[in-house]
């Protein structure tokens, strides 16, 4: 029986397994929802639980780039936050020409261009100050365009660092920091008012899809958790194949031993590069799921810490296992929000009383000092110490 | 053994998400949502307003309650996280059923949780000055729009102190943006020359301010008067006052008036080099009137003897009390009956004079200009009557033509020149 | 205004000829008061003049102390009386006043019966303005000095006169020659002899301050016209090409050689809003009134057959329109080519204020003479700016140098023993208010903390990871973000006064460009200071030598005696210790909140690896680099503090591909690892 359920955690049948659990668990939620089931979870938290199986989808990316390929990217939620621009730029864009059109229909003379675009531009653009559309939007009213562009722009610019930063051989910790000063540099570009992306208003709004008007929020709430499911497991077959094939066996040969590996006649460069523009990727689509589901995208978002926290689930959850940067993701941000959310009722220690509010980060902080220390490997290793004793 | 562990532990998880949405329905009680910021940036200033929520509630539930029902606060931390604010608001209106919520501090968290009160019918009090160029049917804004603090402020500047050349500098964010974009279209519609207006805009927590003093000082080359008007936000403000002081700038050659320093800013700033520098607001705790200083002494001994009060906490005294009143008037809690209910509430100012609220969800407030004092609170030296908010400005172009009246139009985006409703829904 | 100046005038002959005459008429002041009683209480500058002349014209003894008091907010009013008075005690029955004019008491008040009197800014230098008189001939030179720094905010004309008198007869050599500034000044602006003005002119040539140039700067103000023929004036300023010339600072035109950041004087549009205002351009059809026009020809959803309907592009309403045209029924477009024909043939043109061509030639060459010496004060101050950005970042990274550069251990949570500083700092001032002294404690307090806190963490975290790097990465971010929530559930959010002492308050004043506040100077010596104390400690102490000793072999270093632990565990309390002193420093020029550290960490991370990891000087190096980049890019775009700091950081990321060990690499066996 033992062995049975060892084989299944199996790292070959790992995929099976999990994508089932979260088959399993989308089907639980729909027939518990409140739009096509029991009404027993309610929209919100349905919103969370599809936030976090996007944070999932990333944390596999960072999972790949880190875990099998060892390379720390602290800048792995810049390509996730451009994602989201990405899907954000058409979501408002079109949704702000929809409601131009409608509020214009009763005008006495149709509108031009040049008009309906200096309307939809002030409309989004009155609150930072401006009116015109910058250059950048010019393709916000296609759809198709900007989903290439959520593939393109991360794959892009992962592809032009990621070259840069390896063909001079950067490594270690430097490329660590390089990879932070990137997303350093992107938001506080973004922060502008002048990028052309609302500065620190963000995008917003991104909840109400356009042309989808006929469906409620507990409808999309649930199409989204669909979608993001889907993704995730698509993904997670991905970075199964990879890790599973002899380009995984390069890639961690790369994380154990680079010299070694380069020596044995690799062009090592091209590896890594292949698998940081892959995890961009991976990241701009889980970015371009995630903020449409969460209404809103800022700078803040892309702020190094971001991506930090990113590198804290993975190694949480256990580099190195890809259903461990899974539980990762979902155990800490979950308990996070649950945490934080105020709903747990403070402990009172007589002298001190414990504000879990207060003092959530601290333990969250220490509790990463000591899986560091003690459990290097992270959940997903002592799920297999576990397994593999008994 | 611990597989089993985790799998108890998230099903507990997840009842206890869901006794969450289970046990949400009280009967015969009032929920007032608070959405205020208890961690993160924003926290500083927005704790002070959940604790001033809950003593009013405190308050008002020694008297009786509102239609003999207790009223009961949910209070929720949306954590400085502006998409939180959007979550929080949906939780607290589908999984708590608040009747009101109070709550936001910056724009962008109101933008963020916008939609969803308008998706979902809610009722917001949002208590800060703001930018305008908004008005939604389900919020109401008691703090002052521009024209009930950057407009005034700025008159003060050209009549009373008559400076030529403005240096608007700000955070780089919408108020600021929105607000000085305003100011620069007023200023040129009264005369001044466009070159004679310097905007500059620094990031949120700037430290390095010794080149933009500089400049600032610099204007004054070509003896014109320069004052500033000041919509740098927070944690920016003790660096810039702190280079102003070490350049020698005295108010009285440069001063600086804005729009963002409150007692409780002041309160983490040694205040001795910013004696005589400016601020507008619609309150200060230094305005002398009874009920002033009921609420004062209330304040201080609910919270502590330090504490000070300032123009947000105002606005959500007002914000509450009509609120309760509106809720007598209409005798349900019902949000489309209790919006009815507000248009034309009045509510005494803790200034003196009556707020009161108009069609388009906004006060008319009194503005007052203040100066620093040395001890950190400020001098009343200028006071106007009430000024009603006005939701869309004047002094742009493409505003100007807008008007919101939910009263009567039932439309919060109506051009008056086509006579039409532009939209229903907000822009966010 | 004038009345009011002629007043003033009027009251310096009674002042310097006629003191018998000085009567006390304390009578004719109550009377006054009482007359302006609401315009004195609730103060406006517009309505004040006529106030101040009134009490003027009473030539009250009481005056002076009277508007004196006004001015400082010492004035009390009498709700129910309304009567002005001065406090004379306050004590437990309340406020006892006396009414100002003859001083008796009025009885004691309750807070609520009586109110300040507070005039604004705006109305107390109107004051002040009057206090002029009493006070350019007082026996105290400081009231002396002060009328005069009234008077530099206020000059008018009408002061010339009274102006030289007093400088006869001022004595006291810095009043003297302030006084002849002043008059220089004033000379220029409002003199009308051309001789006079030319010589005070020349007298201020290479003068910086920014009175001189605001005087000069006055004389050269221009204003545009339009003409349709070519002007011939003696004061021309300059002739303006619409679109393309721009303006110089001392009122003369340009054709631009290149573009940068300079927009043309007028652009196309200005130009064509001229001529329509001056009559040159009539009937002109905008398109916004070619709509209108439109509009008013709708009939039946049809303009002239036309369905409205197609009216959705440009072309399509200027077709619309060009049949209206034809019909008569509306006047003709003008295409763009006729309008920038009418531009070109009208001329657009400048003209100084100032009559004379002589003085105008002048001021010019003065003008363009102190702007010359102010650019290169500007570039200075800026390469100072630069310097002194650099020693902050020098300051924030150089406990880096030690951790990460010789230790090559990365510590996230570097950043937060420089916040532990500083809030040792505000700490360490709540219990000593005197700042000196505070700030002698807190320096040596903050070491030592921090040391501690640096031997705390190396001894249980770090030492168990020196193997890996990245690990270390992880571990020390976890402390970094406890570190800061605990400061935050200490301290607050809310960001901490560290107040410097006054002895720091101050700048360094070298002319009206250049200056330099002093604790940016004490920072940049601080900085001076740590360098050479970490060069002395590195290379000429024992600890110096085993750290190196350890970094670069542990195992060979052992076996010759020394103690790798001992020697990790004192080198990484050294560089916390020293984060610690400067976080202090840090506090003190900005704020101390629990994100100070988070704010500097990745510039000072940068600093190090720009600087080439290991080398002290190299930090030093990357500061500068660092420190001038960020404000030469900022003075590029000045409006965009933002964008200077994301242009510097790809600039670093790029300087890192080409320089991947940094500006000052370790060569030989020491850089592999």
């Amino acid at each position: 029986m033992k062995k049975d359920v060892l084989n299944y955690i199996d790292k070959r049948n790992s995929f099976f397994w999990v994508s089932s659990i979260v088959i399993l668990f989308t089907l639980i939620i729909i027939l518990l929802s409140e739009a096509y089931g029991l009404n027993l979870v309610s929209t919100s938290f349905t919103k969370v639980l599809g936030k976090t199986l996007c944070l999932c989808i990333v944390a596999l990316a960072m999972d790949l780039v880190w875990g099998y390929c060892g390379i720390l990217s602290l800048g792995h939620f810049a390509f996730f936050g451009l994602g989201g621009y990405m899907i954000g730029m058409w979501l408002m864009f079109e949704r702000t020409k929809n409601i131009v059109v409608e509020s214009t229909q009763n005008n006495v003379l149709p509108l031009t261009e040049t008009e309906i675009s200096e309307a939809v531009g002030t409309q989004i653009f009155g609150v930072v100050g401006g009116a015109e559309i910058p250059l950048i939007w010019s393709f916000a009213d296609s759809l198709l365009i900007h989903i290439v562009l959520i593939l393109l722009v991360p794959g892009v610019l992962a592809y032009i660092f990621g070259w840069l930063a390896f063909r001079s051989r950067v490594t270690g910790v430097y490329l660590s920091i390089l990879t932070q000063a990137m997303t350093l540099a992107l938001s506080l570009y973004l922060f502008q008012n002048d990028s052309g992306l609302r500065g620190n208003n963000g995008l917003s709004g991104l909840q109400n899809i356009p042309n989808l008007d006929d469906f409620s929020q507990a409808e999309l709430s649930i199409w989204f958790l669909i979608l993001s499911a889907l993704t995730l497991i698509f993904t997670y077959y991905i970075c199964n194949l990879i890790v599973n094939s002899k380009l995984g066996n390069i890639i961690t040969g790369i994380r154990d031993n680079e010299t070694r590996v380069r020596f044995l006649g690799y062009k090592v460069e091209s590896y890594k590069l292949f698998i940081f523009v892959i995890t961009a990727i991976i990241s701009g689509v889980a970015g371009a799921l995630y903020y449409p589901q969460a209404g809103i995208i800022n700078p803040a978002e892309l702020a190094p810490i971001a991506s930090i926290y990113l590198a804290v689930w993975v190694a949480i959850g256990g580099r190195g296992y890809l259903y461990g940067a899974l539980i990762g993701a979902a155990f800490v941000s979950l308990a996070s929000s649950y945490f934080t959310g105020g709903q747990i009722p403070n402990i009172n220690f007589g002298l001190f009383t414990l504000k879990w509010v207060d003092w959530w980060v601290v333990i969250l902080g220490l509790s990463f000092v000591i899986t560091t220390l003690y459990a290097p490997k992270g959940i997903g290793g002592l799920i297999e110490r576990i397994f593999r004793r008994s | 053994m611990l597989f089993n562990l985790t799998k108890r532990l998230t099903l507990v998880m997840f009842a206890l998400f869901l006794g969450n949405s289970v046990l949400a329905d009280g009967h015969g009680k009032i929920k007032i949502g608070i959405l205020h910021s208890l961690s993160g940036t924003m926290a500083i200033s927005e704790t002070t307003l959940k604790d001033t929520m809950l003593m009013l509630i405190d308050e008002q539930n020694k008297k009786g309650g509102i239609l003999g029902k207790k009223l009961e606060p949910v209070v929720v931390d949306p954590a400085s996280n502006w998409p939180l604010f959007a979550e929080k608001a949906r939780e607290l209106l589908t999984v708590s059923k608040v009747d009101v919520m109070f709550g936001c501090w910056t724009s962008v968290s109101r933008k963020s949780a916008l939609p969803v009160l308008e998706e979902l019918n809610g009722l917001l009090f949002y208590p800060v000055q703001y930018e305008g160029e908004e008005s939604s049917k389900n919020v109401f804004y008691t703090g002052a729009a521009p024209n009930q603090q950057a407009i005034p402020a700025t008159d003060y500047y050209l009549e009373e102190l008559g400076v030529k050349k403005f240096a608007l500098l700000g955070t780089d964010y919408v108020y600021p943006r929105t607000t000085n974009k305003i100011l620069k279209q007023y200023l040129i519609d009264k005369g001044i020359p466009e070159s004679d207006i310097f905007v500059n805009y620094t990031p949120f927590g700037h430290s390095d301010w010794s080149k933009i003093v500089a400049d600032v000082v610099g204007l004054g080359a070509d003896g014109k008067k320069v004052g500033v008007i000041s919509t740098i936000n927070g944690d920016a403000n003790i660096g810039f006052y702190k280079e102003l002081a070490a350049a020698g700038i005295k108010a009285d050659d440069i001063p600086v008036v804005a729009f963002s320093v409150g007692e409780e800013e002041l309160s983490g700033l040694d205040t001795k080099n910013l004696v005589g520098h400016l601020a507008a607001w619609n309150y200060f705790q230094s305005a002398e009137s009874d009920l002033n200083t009921d609420f004062i002494k209330q304040w201080k001994s609910t919270m502590g003897d330090k504490r000070v009060t300032n123009d947000p906490m105002e606005a959500h005294v007002i914000g509450f009390k009509m609120y309760v009143k509106a809720v007598e008037k209409a005798g349900t809690t019902d949000v489309d009956a209790v919006r009815k209910a507000m248009y034309g509430m009045k509510v005494p100012n803790l200034t003196g004079g009556m707020a009161e609220m108009l069609p388009n969800h906004h006060l008319s407030k009194p503005v007052l200009i203040g100066e620093i004092q040395a001890d950190g609170q400020f001098d009343i030296i200028s006071q106007t009557k009430e000024v009603p908010g006005d939701a869309w400005t004047d002094y742009l172009a493409e505003s100007k033509p807008l008007v919101s009246d939910w009263k009567s139009l039932g439309c919060g985006m109506y051009n008056k020149d086509t006579k039409t409703c532009v939209q229903m829904k907000s822009n966010y | 205004m004038n009345s009011f100046l002629k007043l003033i005038f009027q009251l310096f002959f009674v002042l310097i000829f006629s003191n018998p005459l000085y009567a006390s008429e304390s009578n004719n002041l109550e009377k006054v008061l009482n007359n302006n009683f609401k315009l004195i209480i609730k103060s406006s500058s517009r309505t004040i003049e006529p106030v101040i002349e009134d009490l003027l014209s009473t030539k009250s003894p009481n005056l002076e102390e009277f508007l004196k008091s006004w001015r400082n907010k010492e004035l009390y009013y009498v709700k129910k009386s309304k009567l002005i008075a001065i406090l004379k005690q306050k004590n437990s029955n309340g406020y006892e006043l006396l009414q100002f004019s003859n001083k008796t008491s009025l009885g004691f008040f309750k807070k609520k019966e009586i109110k300040v009197i507070k005039p604004n800014s705006g109305v107390r230098s109107k004051i002040s303005n009057a206090l002029i008189g009493f006070q350019l001939l007082n026996d105290d030179p400081k009231v002396r000095y002060k009328s005069l720094e009234t008077l530099t905010r206020k000059f008018n004309s009408k002061y010339l006169i009274p102006l030289k008198n007093a400088l006869k007869k001022e004595n006291n050599p810095d009043l003297k020659k302030r006084m002849s500034e002043l008059l220089v000044f004033g000379t220029i602006k409002y003199s009308q002899n051309e001789d006079e003005k030319i010589s005070s002119l020349n007298s201020l040539r290479g003068n910086m301050s920014i009175e001189a140039r605001g005087t000069i700067a006055s004389l050269l103000e221009s204003k545009l016209y339009v003409s349709n023929k070519m002007p011939d004036l003696p004061n021309l300023a300059r002739n303006i090409i619409p679109g393309n010339s721009y303006k110089n600072a001392d009122g003369s035109s340009n054709k631009p050689f290149f573009y940068f950041n300079k927009k043309p004087e007028i652009s196309r549009s200005e130009a064509i809003d001229l001529l329509i205002k001056n009559n040159f351009l009539k009937d002109h059809i905008t398109p916004s009134r070619r709509d209108e026009i439109l509009k008013q020809n709708i009939s039946n959803s049809h303009i002239e057959g036309i369905p409205v309907k197609q009216l959705n592009s440009s072309e399509e309403r200027n077709n619309a329109y060009n049949l209206l045209v034809k019909l008569g029924k509306a006047i003709p477009l003008k295409s763009d080519k006729e309008i920038d024909d009418l531009i070109k043939r009208h001329f657009f043109y400048a003209v100084y204020k100032e009559k004379s061509p002589k003085v105008i030639n002048t001021a010019k060459l003065v003008f363009n003479d102190i702007n010359y010496k102010v650019n290169f004060y500007e570039y200075l101050d800026l390469i100072l700016d630069g310097l002194s950005l650099a020693s902050i970042y020098f300051l924030g990274a150089i406990g880096l140098a030690i951790t990460f550069g010789v230790m090559r251990v990365i510590n996230m949570a570097h950043g937060e023993f420089i916040m532990i500083g500083a809030y040792t700092g505000y700490v360490v001032q709540l219990f000593i208010p005197n700042h000196t002294i505070s700030l002698l404690v807190a320096f040596p307090l903050a070491f030592l903390v921090t040391f501690l806190g640096g031997v705390a963490m190396e001894r249980l975290v770090i030492r168990h990871l020196y193997r890996n790097p990245l690990d270390t990465l992880l571990a020390t971010f976890g402390i970094s973000i406890a570190l800061q929530q605990i400061a935050k559930n200490i301290f607050g959010t809310q960001a901490r006064p560290l107040t410097s002492p006054e002895w720091l308050d101050g700048a360094l004043v070298v002319n009206d460009v250049l200056s330099i506040s002093l604790i940016r100077i004490a920072i940049f010596v601080l900085g001076l200071i740590f360098l050479v104390l970490l060069l002395l400690v590195m290379n000429k102490t024992r600890l110096g030598l085993e750290t190196k000793a350890v970094t670069q072999n542990p195992m060979m270093a052992s076996s010759m005696g020394i103690n790798p632990d001992r020697i990790n565990m004192l080198t990484f309390g050294f560089g916390s210790g020293i984060a610690g002193i400067a976080g202090v420093a840090i506090g003190l020029f900005s704020k101390v909140t629990s994100e100070l550290g988070a704010d500097y960490i990745v510039q000072s991370f940068m600093t190090v690896v720009v600087g080439g990891v290991g080398n002290i000087w190299g930090t030093l190096a990357g500061a500068t680099m660092i420190g001038m980049l960020q404000k030469f890019i900022e003075w590029f775009n000045p409006s965009n503090t933002l964008a200077a700091q994301t242009y510097m950081i790809i600039f670093i990321i790029l300087f890192i591909q080409f320089r991947p060990k940094g500006i000052m690499a370790l060569k030989g066996r020491a850089a592999e690892d």
